[in-house]
């Protein structure tokens, strides 16, 4: 038996089985990771209003917070020539996506109808226009320079939340003396990152620009670079020794316990605080990272919609739902992030919201608004990523904070 | 007419199979290659850029830490579950009561998959759930064990679990050579004086030559793709201090959109299995030949 005869039988029973394509329906086909059950309920508002429309609703739910998993499956659909109605993606994947394939549907009619240029910040559309495009739909703002504070811990240190770098060095002391952890934490890459871009930020915004947006090496390396590092090597020591691999909203258990003084985490960590019956004001409260009031790192979930020969009636549809406000409020309010569009009503919000839109609209008015390089929206993945390793490195103790300095250099240059 | 389907019908069956196989397996080995030298990124690119990625790799710091821990945890894991298995299979080889009962408990491990052995040992070797917590419980205080939050011991708890995993069925084959060890020779042995451990070292164990290079073959190529079990386990932390080149891989290529980097990394493993594989299979074939 030879090779040949084995290639030609097997040529043979490819060719008779074939492959069978359906016919696609007027359905909207949404792969997204928004799966737990306040994100769910959430997406099941904007599943019916597309029903009303007369739109079906093909869910593709991949699970997995960050939606790495979900980028992988997306990546194989679009080779594979078959790619979603539309996608949530997140911010520097969208430019990745629109920049190297090219395949994405034109929102442009739906927008120039809404309006939404007027609404929507500018930094947002940033991410959901290429080449003066609309692409996609964004639908929250989170931001991430935020810091959970158990109400009751802080009152045994005198009530005042700090709002200097050096009052909240004496909050945490505070709280340390009095036997809680003062930090609560976990120690995964991107929440080491994520007080990270807190920490640069409160160094100063022009800082946070330079070396993360510019990607400047004088900024990266710099001194103020260094004195950032030695800033997060103190935050490490308030957090307790068990910190590394601890999932975030365990670490928002602690707090909600009091067993821990406080969290830094973006505004997803809301929602456990009221899921636990927490109060906002009475039980816990939220303020912006000691420096960083009236400036917000944010990251923003989109909806891009892929072409399939020019924008289809339904990705309309859907994008112009998705932009709805009544739409915008209900959903963020579940969801704990704040609207995309800057005219949507606040009654509906929770006290944190509220200042969370209040400081979204002054941040974008003064240009305070900045990508989050912690989740993506101030440089590409592979540089985020490199930022991840040497942050993550020294805020283990790998790196002391001039080497770590030194290190971002490098390894910002190799991942270029 | 019957004779015609009699010689194609094996054809028939096999083919599907092998057209998979020589598509799925070496179709996609040669386009890794490809892609390891073109500038890919978040998508397959057709960029030639030579060999740029492996020049970068061999820069990366986290790909060093790849290959020290993989030389570690490829070294410790192959020795002790040997050891460990050689010892166990003995041990039961003793002609002792129960046998059918204790073999399974020590195959049990190898039933289960890398991750429910990871996340098991992740909640013992924690010290605020696991063992550390359960005896300061018990009263002994001083007691300390926190090596999974230790940047510089956590590797050697990737070993454990994957030692515990794997040394029983390490043990079955052993235990399968040992059986095959003809009774006369250790007869003859007892005949001319020799105690029960000169046996063992001057006449068994080198008897068992060939079972430890199967043993060698299998746990090296499950140290170089361990992937699962470190995800479970640490996740490749604290920090990334349990990286090793298949969690490194992955990272590149799917969730850092470094396809090109991540493609020479996985070449670079391939290249590690086949020196271990192509000598193994070649004694094989000489001494099949030789039989």
């Amino acid at each position: 038996m030879t090779i040949s005869t084995f290639l030609k039988t097997s040529a043979a029973i490819i060719a008779v089985s074939g492959f069978a394509t359906s016919a696609m329906a007027q359905n909207v086909e949404v792969l997204h990771w928004w799966t737990s059950g306040g994100e769910a309920a959430a997406v099941g508002v904007l599943k019916d209003d597309l029903a009303t429309k007369g739109f079906g609703w093909d869910d593709m739910p991949i699970a997995g917070g960050g939606g790495s998993d979900a980028m992988t499956v997306l990546r194989a659909r679009v080779v594979a020539g078959d790619a979603p109605t539309a996608a949530q993606m997140l911010g520097f994947d969208i430019k990745d996506w629109a920049g190297t394939t090219g395949k994405l549907g034109n929102l442009n009619a739906v927008a120039e109808r809404d309006g939404w240029d007027a609404v929507i910040p500018e930094a947002l559309q940033e991410f959901s226009k290429y080449d003066g495009v609309w692409i996609a739909a964004p639908v929250n703002v989170h931001s991430t320079n935020w810091v959970w504070i158990n109400k009751s811990a802080l009152d045994a240190v005198g009530g005042k939340a700090p709002e200097s770098w050096d009052e909240l060095i004496v909050v945490l002391d505070a709280m340390k003396a009095n036997g809680i952890t003062p930090l609560a934490h976990g120690g995964q890459a991107w929440q080491d990152a994520t007080i990270f871009d807190a920490v640069v930020m409160g160094i100063g915004a022009d800082f946070y620009q330079a070396a993360f947006i510019d990607l400047d090496p004088a900024a990266l390396g710099g001194a103020d670079m260094v004195k950032a590092f030695e800033r997060m090597a103190k935050l490490r020591s308030y957090v307790d020794d068990n910190f590394s691999g601890r999932d975030w909203n365990l670490a928002s258990a602690m707090v909600i316990e009091g067993t821990a003084g406080m969290q830094m985490m973006g505004d997803w960590a809301k929602g456990e605080f009221l899921k636990a019956g927490q109060v906002p004001g009475e039980d816990f409260i939220c303020i912006r990272f000691p420096g960083t009031q009236g400036k917000v790192t944010f990251n923003s979930d989109q909806f891009v919609m892929f072409d399939q020969g020019g924008a289809s009636e339904a990705q309309l549809a859907m994008a112009a739902s998705v932009m709805d406000p009544v739409f915008q409020s209900a959903f963020n309010v579940v969801k704990g992030s704040v609207p995309a569009r800057t005219d949507v009503p606040n009654t509906d919000f929770d006290d944190c919201g509220k200042k969370g839109m209040a400081d979204f609209a002054e941040a974008n008015a003064n240009g305070g608004l900045y990508g989050s390089m912690a989740h993506g929206h101030a440089n590409p993945a592979a540089i985020k990523n490199a930022i991840y390793d040497v942050v993550t490195a020294h805020f283990n103790g790998e790196y002391d904070s001039v080497t770590a300095a030194a290190e971002l250099v490098d390894a910002v240059e190799i991942a270029r | 007419m019957k004779d015609r389907l009699q010689n194609w019908l094996p054809r028939l069956v096999v083919a599907p199979s092998f057209l998979l196989v020589l598509l799925f397996v070496y179709g996609f080995i040669l386009y890794t290659a490809y892609l390891s030298m073109t500038n890919s990124r978040m998508l397959p690119s057709s960029e030639w850029v030579g060999f740029a990625n492996y020049t970068k790799l061999f820069k990366l710091r986290s790909w060093d830490t790849a290959l020290k821990n993989l030389a570690i945890f490829g070294i410790l894991y192959i020795v002790i579950c040997s050891a460990l298995g050689l010892f166990l299979a003995i041990l039961l080889d003793q002609k002792i009561r129960a046998e059918g009962v204790i073999r399974p408990i020590y195959l049990y491990p190898m039933a289960l998959s890398f991750i429910v052995t990871g996340t098991a040992w992740k909640w013992f070797l924690d010290p605020g759930i696991g063992i550390e917590n359960t005896m300061h419980a018990w009263g002994w205080e001083s007691f300390h064990f926190d090596w999974i939050k230790n940047r510089s011991f956590a590797i050697y708890t990737v070993v454990m679990a994957a030692v515990w995993q794997s040394s029983g069925f390490v043990m079955a084959m052993f235990l399968a050579g040992l059986r095959g060890v003809d009774n006369e020779i250790i007869k003859a042995a007892q005949i001319d004086g020799a105690s029960g451990f000169r046996i063992y070292r001057r006449i068994i164990i080198p008897l068992m030559r060939p079972v430890f290079l199967s043993a060698f073959v299998v746990l090296a190529h499950l140290a170089i793709k361990a992937y699962d079990l470190v995800i479970a386990l640490t996740g490749g932390g604290p920090g990334r201090a349990t990286e090793l080149p298949a969690t490194f891989m992955y990272s590149y290529t799917f969730t850092r959109n470094q396809m090109g980097i991540g493609a020479s990394s996985a070449i670079i493993m391939l290249i590690m299995i086949f020196s271990i594989i192509i000598p193994y299979v070649y004694s094989e074939t000489k001494n099949g030949e030789n039989r």
